[in-house]
């Protein structure tokens, strides 16, 4: 058995809208999707990545009171959630491709240190950097 | 919630998070080219709000007020441009969107404190610090300050944008 990170979470402001991006136009796979009442334990999974899962979850009930659930709903929608990294084997490939798909890029591709990135955000407002890897 | 309230602000104390979204997207055009002129006519229409909504809806959201945002981060590309090319501030200013050395020297003063001459100084000084930064650029940020020509110099030197501290010329 091996230890260490299994879920990370996001927080979305909606779940069926961040399944479609995340699977839709990332490329990710769903992993678990369950429900308990108006509680949703969703995640999504990188098809190279089979030990880690990315939550998606919505703030609100049970988990947060509604003056906590809209303050964390505002801060991602502020773009002030922390920063999101992802690695790719092509940055210039990966963002034409995810044009086309819709993805909102805050940032082309730029060479930087030699290799080269961009910046998206998700539907909700998480902003990701998508780094090219080194060979 | 807010316990300061802005006596002329009609504004409710928490924005609709569809709303704060739209102003993220206007953050971010800014962001992404903070050279290029944006009125607030340019960001109403990338936010979806009406003009008059537009600056009161940013500064709640973000702050301060979308023009400042906007100057602040070109003066932080400056200092960027500064530390790490061998740009002249002239050149530097005009590419970071000031039509007037002027203007960029008052903001980058009113902003930072210092002259663009002493912060290139002072960052070039820290630059060892910025572990992943790579050692061909790390070493360009110590190299003697050749490449700025003297004739370069001179012009710069009365526009009042140099520090009178400025690098040596050759060493």
């Amino acid at each position: 058995m091996s230890q260490g990170v299994e879920v990370v979470g996001l927080y979305v402001r909606d779940q069926d809208e961040a399944l479609e991006f995340y699977v839709d136009k990332l490329g990710f796979r769903k992993h678990t999707d369950a429900r308990n009442g108006n509680y949703r334990w969703l995640t999504v999974q990188h098809p190279d990545q089979p030990s880690f899962q990315l939550g998606l979850f919505k703030p609100g009930p049970p988990v947060h009171d509604d003056g906590t659930a809209q303050t964390l709903e505002a801060a991602v929608a502020k773009g002030a959630m922390p920063p999101l990294v992802m690695v790719v084997e092509d940055c210039r490939a990966a963002y034409e491709r995810m044009t086309a798909r819709g993805v909102e890029f805050t940032q082309e591709p730029v060479d930087r240190y030699g290799t080269v990135d961009a910046g998206f955000r998700d539907p909700s407002g998480n902003g990701w950097k998508m780094i090219q890897s080194r060979r | 919630m807010s316990p300061i309230k802005d006596p002329v602000s009609a504004e409710p104390a928490t924005q609709d998070p569809e709303l704060l979204r739209r102003l993220l997207r206007a953050k971010d055009r800014m962001d992404a080219a903070s050279q290029e002129e944006w009125p607030v006519t340019r960001l109403a229409r990338v936010s979806g709000v009406s003009e008059a909504h537009f600056a009161r809806s940013f500064k709640q959201a973000f702050g301060v007020p979308p023009h400042r945002y906007l100057l602040t981060r070109r003066v932080e590309r400056a200092i960027a441009l500064l530390r790490d090319t061998e740009l002249s501030v002239t050149e530097i200013a005009f590419q970071t969107g000031w039509n007037s050395l002027g203007t960029f020297g008052r903001v980058f003063r009113d902003i930072t404190g210092d002259s663009p001459g002493a912060v290139r100084v002072r960052e070039r000084a820290a630059a060892h610090h910025l572990g992943p930064v790579p050692n061909c650029i790390v070493s360009a940020a110590h190299r003697p300050n050749l490449t700025t020509a003297v004739s370069e110099k001179r012009r710069q030197v009365p526009a009042g944008i140099i520090g009178s501290n400025n690098e040596p010329e050759a060493s």
